[in-house]
Formats: C-alpha cells, structure tokens, sequence
C-alpha cells in the first residue's frame, strides 16, 4: 500500500487515458476530497469488491446520478458544518455526462452546489464496448455509428458540453488533456480554490475503442490538441481566459491515422474535409494559433 | 398537542421533529403541501436543513441518498410518476442499506393519467427492499414517520422505510392530529449516528461493482435484514406507546377479529370505513372483522396466519392490481396459508378505489355480500360495465 490516493492495481486496460486522468486529479485535489463516481468504466476498474483503489471516500450510486448524489453529500456537509476545508468531485464518462446524466448535471450546475464536476471524455460507451455517446465526435466508426455501406460513422458532431456548462453562468469551466497532465493538475487546484459548481472535461483516449497501441496514449492525446479538435479551453465567469495555443496547427490526418476508429475515412477526402472543417472552426472560434514570432 | 390539521401538514410538522439534515423533493400532486410546508419551515429558521430543489425525483432521491451516506439524517416525498421515476434510486438506497426515509402519498399510475388515490405506485416498489408502512389515518401518518426514522437506522436495521398515506384522503384530509413535542420525538429518536459514512478521516468506499463472489451475499443479507425486521417493528411500537401513549402493535391491527366468522383483511385509510361497516354488522350480531395490514414489507405472513387461521371466510381487498394476475395483497395472503392444516374455507379476492373511485360504506358491504362459498378472484367492486360497451 503506498500513499497514493487512487493506487496502482487496479483492472483498466493497458494505457487507460482515463486511469491516468483519475489519477491526476484526486493527487491535485487532495485527501480531503469525497469522490462521486457515475457508472462507468473507471467505477468498474477501481472498486471491484472487496478491492478499491480509492485512498479517499468514494461513492457510486448509478450511472447517470453522480452529480445529485453529490449535491446530497454537498449539502449534508454544509449542514454539519464540514464543507469548509472538503472538495466534493463528481465525475463521469462522457456518456454518463452529456447523455443520461445530463439532466443531473444541469441541476447540480444550476443550483449553484460548490462541486467540481469531472467528465472524463473518452468519446463512447467505453465500458458497454465503444457505443456512440453525444461525445463522439464526426465520422467516429462505432459499435452503434458504424463504417458499413455508404455510412462512414457518426454522422453528428460532439455535444458543446463546455458551453452548456457555460450557459448556467458557473464560475469555472475547463477542458484538458492527460497529453498535458501539469495543466489538469494546474485546473484542478484552481477549480477547487474557486467556490460554487465548476465543470472540467478532460481528453482520455481509450486504446481499445480509439483502437491505437497501449503505448500511444499520450502522443495521441497530445496530437488532438495539435490538430485543434480538441481545444484545450479554460473560462472564469463566462469569460475566456485561456487556450492552449498551436505554433503550426497539425492536419487532421496526423491524428486520425493514429488511430483504426477514423482508418475509414483516410481514403475519403471529402470526409477528411469535414473534419478539418471541425478543427478550423475550433481554431477560429477560441483563438487558438499561436501569432508567428517574427510578429513580436 | 391535538391539532386540526391537513394531512400533509402533520406530516411536514412530524418531518421537521424528525430533525433532517437535508430534505430534498421535486413536486408532484399530490405530495405538494408536504414540501412545500418543510420549504417555508426552513425559510424561516424553524427547520434547520438545507433544502434541495431539484429537478427530478430521480434527483430528489439521488440527493437523500448522497446525503444519509455522508451521515446525515434527510427526507424526501413523492408520490405515483415520481415514485416510479425515482426507482432505480429506490433499489440502490435499499442495496447500500442507507435509512432514507420517504413519504409515498399514494396516487394512481399513468395511463391513463389520474391525479387521485390509488396504492399502484407503492405496491409496485414492494420488491425494492424498503420497509412499507400504510397509515390508515393522518394520526398514523405522523407517528409511523417518528417510527420510521427510529426503525431504519437502527444499527441492525439500516434499511430505508416508505410511509404510504393515500393521496387526498390522507394528504389532503383535515382530522384531529395529536402532533407530539420535540421532547418525546428526541425521546425516541437519538440523532443519526452512522457506522460507516464518507468521511476523509475514515476513507472507505461506497457502492462497489460487486460480482457472482459476493452479490448472492449481498442480496441474502438485505433479505434476511428485512425479514428480522418484523421482530423488531413490535418492540419499537411497545416502546413508542410508553413515550406517546399511542400502541400500534406491530405489523397488524386486528379490530374484531377473534370471534370473527368473516374478515376483510386491507391496507390504508380504506380500514377506517371498513371499521364503520363491522360496526354496523356488529351491532346486529353479526360476526365481521377486520385485519388492518400496517407493515406491508416486510410481510408479517406468521401475524396474518395467527390472526386469520379460524377464520371461516376471509375478503381481501386491494388497492392496486398486478395486471394479468391475481391482486398483489391476496396472492400473499393466500400464500401465508400455503401448506398450513388451518385456513379459512374462502379467501376472496376484490379490486377496489382505483384512480380515486370513492370505496363508500356500500362498497364494503358489497364485498360482504359477495363474500360466500363461492371464492371471488380480483373482482372489481363499483366496476360501472355500461362504460365497457363499445
């Protein structure tokens, strides 16, 4: 047993991007945290009775209720007089945060509970075996949005899950990546000095439904980034106070080729124009390349 | 203090005795005028707890949930559609053995909709290993609250418990309440002191996946937990009654029943006018009696066979169906008899109130009369068949 507050041992896959975004954040949290956990891949992996890689007080209730227990566990707190000096984390998949568990989460948000809120996006039912979520994003081949016939996979793109967390007029809402885990840590730490809901989603790729090497798990996450799919954003009451910026925005390809849930679309250009159409808009909308040094 | 009083006041009066924590609801008729008397009690400083307006049932309960396992005491209501929206919650509170206590205020389920009295809602949650308690009038409404919470976290107990009271008859009913003082509520019911709740000092964790190693175990102990709970219920009551003057007796209430040649054998506030009827029976002689079913889950099945087995004709009346199959009280009814030497020559079966439809004082004496040798199976009293025709 060493100190850790979500140990080694436990049964995620090899190269779990979400295992080691856990991980990140409950370090930057602290002891004086109390998980709640939606139903998912990282409640399966990491407390499977009479085992927990919890070093801290977790709970699981169902899949899509993290954020209303949490609010119980929040308001108990306030009425003992503990909250003071407690984080409260609830966190889920993406499935469990923008599909079944958004009408939870919207309340949890809505009624001003100081909770951070922690989606760990890795883009489908993961646990259920890489079925399409409102997190999916275009042209992703899965189990339920498959490459078959003419259909070359989802067909919708990702739920704007930050900028639903946006319009509650919360104080905090960040998106991360585990390719960069000193900036969950960063994000984390300032979500909880922060009193009120804050909302965190963090980029997990997931080598079994992305379909890439255990091992590439964060060139991967980090090619997401560079390619400008996924912004890495950050607001403090409404207002946009940070990006990852990008020096020379990547091509799509360099991050769909990494990975067999897009190989179906690398010989398809008018979809690969789609997807770059994604990122541009990504890159356009949060300001996200970087100006060019010969300009300073 | 004996009051008159609504129904649902009392109840929100007892609730705030009760000293929850947290009280979380999401509003639904006709549960209403419960949370919204605990809302304005806590506007006003009365109540000390924080008060969860959520956006759901499946919230309302989820919150309850997330509170009782940080240790702290709450409550919440609901009635009919919320109940059944909240299910899955309602299982996982039983399963993690946290002593939740909810208010069903009873009410028919859609389709097609209807806002009034019937107990589908509750009956249908009867396998989600809460304890069930049925009040026949708003002086039982409140005290079995008091009951509840005492019951429910005692440490051999831990399980959640649903006073159901019918919806506008109870809930919306003005009786005389004796509404008890914080005194003899604190008398009876020492705070919330849990063994095991989410605490940093003391990490443990709650709700772990479970697999064919354990589950079975899991399942058997919450099961075997429900059942001793049928011991325990008596002595709460006996102790109950020595702090509030009031004996419920535990799981049962029989009211003529030792002589009796007929019983009619119910739940809810349909007692008090089948109470009426054996009355008049009485007075002419007649030999009817009553066995009021408090305690539906869990299922006092050795009480019902005590009280029941010289019993020559036995009338079961049910507030609820299980649709396609015999009415959910007198199948168990029944089946406390299974195998037994004495037992009644008839156990009939009858479906009444449902939706709202008033079980009048005629109504009970039609289900006497159709109580013969020939044994009736879920027949419908009050059915109106000129509105079955095409």
């Amino acid at each position: 047993m060493d100190n850790h507050l979500f140990t080694a041992g436990h049964t995620a896959c090899a190269g779990c991007g979400q295992a080691i975004g856990a991980r990140l954040v409950i370090e930057a949290a602290g002891p004086n945290t109390i998980i709640v956990n939606n139903t998912g891949c990282l409640e399966v992996f990491s407390t499977a009775f009479p085992e927990s890689a919890w070093g801290v007080p977790f709970i699981h209730s169902l899949f899509e209720n993290a954020a209303a227990v949490a609010s119980g566990v929040e308001s108990a707190l306030k009425f003992a007089g503990k909250k003071e000096g407690i984080n409260v984390i609830a966190q889920g998949g993406d499935g469990s945060t923008a599909d079944i568990g958004l009408q939870a989460l919207s309340g949890m948000l809505e009624r001003g509970h100081d909770i951070l809120y922690v989606c760990y996006d890795n883009e489908a039912y993961m646990n259920t075996g890489v079925q399409r979520s409102g997190l999916t994003p275009f042209a992703t081949n899965t189990t339920t949005s498959p490459q078959a016939g003419s259909a070359f996979g989802n067909l919708r793109p990702k739920k704007p899950m930050p900028e639903i967390a946006l319009a509650h007029g919360i104080p905090y809402v960040a998106t991360a990546s585990v390719g960069f885990p000193q900036d969950i840590t960063r994000k984390v730490k300032k979500a909880l000095s922060i009193k009120g809901p804050k909302y965190m989603q963090i980029h997990v790729p997931c080598p079994l439904g992305w379909r890439h090497e255990s091992a590439q798990v964060l060139p991967v996450a980090k090619m997401a980034i560079e390619t400008g799919l996924y912004p890495m954003i950050e607001y403090e009451n409404g207002q946009l106070i940070g990006v990852r910026k990008i020096t020379q925005p990547k091509p799509v390809e360099e991050y769909l080729k990494l990975q067999g849930r897009f190989k179906h679309i690398l010989n398809n250009p008018d979809a690969l124009k789609l997807v770059q159409e994604v990122a541009d808009r990504n890159i356009a909308k949060y300001g996200l390349k970087a100006e060019a040094v010969s300009n300073q | 203090m004996k009051q008159f009083i609504e129904g649902s006041h009392a109840v929100a009066e007892i609730a705030k005795l009760c000293r929850p924590g947290v009280v979380s609801a999401y509003p639904i008729t006709p549960q209403t005028h419960i949370v919204e008397d605990l809302a304005t009690m806590v506007a006003e400083g009365q109540l000390n707890a924080q008060f969860v307006n959520v956006e759901s049932e499946h919230s309302a309960a989820s919150v309850v949930l997330g509170a009782v396992a940080t240790g702290i005491r709450a409550y919440t209501a609901t009635s009919s559609q919320g109940l059944f929206y909240m299910m899955e919650v309602v299982f996982n509170i039983a399963g993690m053995r946290l002593p939740v206590v909810m208010t069903c205020a009873n009410r028919a389920i859609s389709a097609p909709i209807n806002i009034w009295n019937d107990q589908q809602d509750s009956i249908s949650l009867r396998d989600a290993g809460w304890i069930q308690l049925y009040a026949e009038d708003n002086q039982e409404a409140v005290d079995f609250h008091v009951l509840a919470y005492r019951l429910g976290e005692d440490k051999s107990v831990m399980l959640p418990v649903m006073v159901c009271m019918d919806g506008f008859i109870l809930t919306h009913g003005i009786e005389a309440v004796d509404i008890p003082s914080q005194e003899q509520v604190d008398k009876f019911l020492p705070p919330y002191k849990p063994e095991y709740y989410l605490d940093p000092k003391n990490p443990m964790t709650l709700g772990p996946l479970v697999g064919p190693d354990y589950y079975t175990e899991a399942r058997y102990a919450l099961d075997q937990t429900l059942k001793e709970t049928l011991n325990i219920i008596p002595k709460l009551t006996a102790e109950f009654a020595q702090v509030f003057g009031r004996n419920y007796n535990g799981l049962v209430e029989e009211y003529h029943t030792k002589d009796a040649e007929r019983v009619i054998v119910a739940m809810g506030s349909v007692c008090g006018t089948a109470k009426e009827v054996v009355d008049e029976f009485r007075a002419k002689g007649k030999k009817v009696g009553l066995l009021k079913i408090t305690c539906y889950r869990p299922f006092p099945a050795e009480q019902i066979y005590n009280s029941l087995k010289n019993v020559s004709k036995v009338a079961v009346l049910d507030r609820a169906v299980s649709l396609g199959s015999y009415a959910p009280l007198s199948s168990e009814i029944k089946a406390a008899f299974f195998g037994k030497k004495k037992k009644p020559e008839v156990i009939s079966s009858f479906i009444v109130g449902l939706g709202g439809r008033d079980v009048t004082k005629d109504s009970i004496r039609e289900v006497l009369k159709l109580l013969t040798a020939r044994e009736r199976c879920g027949e419908y009293i009050d059915l109106k068949p000129e509105l079955l025709k095409e």
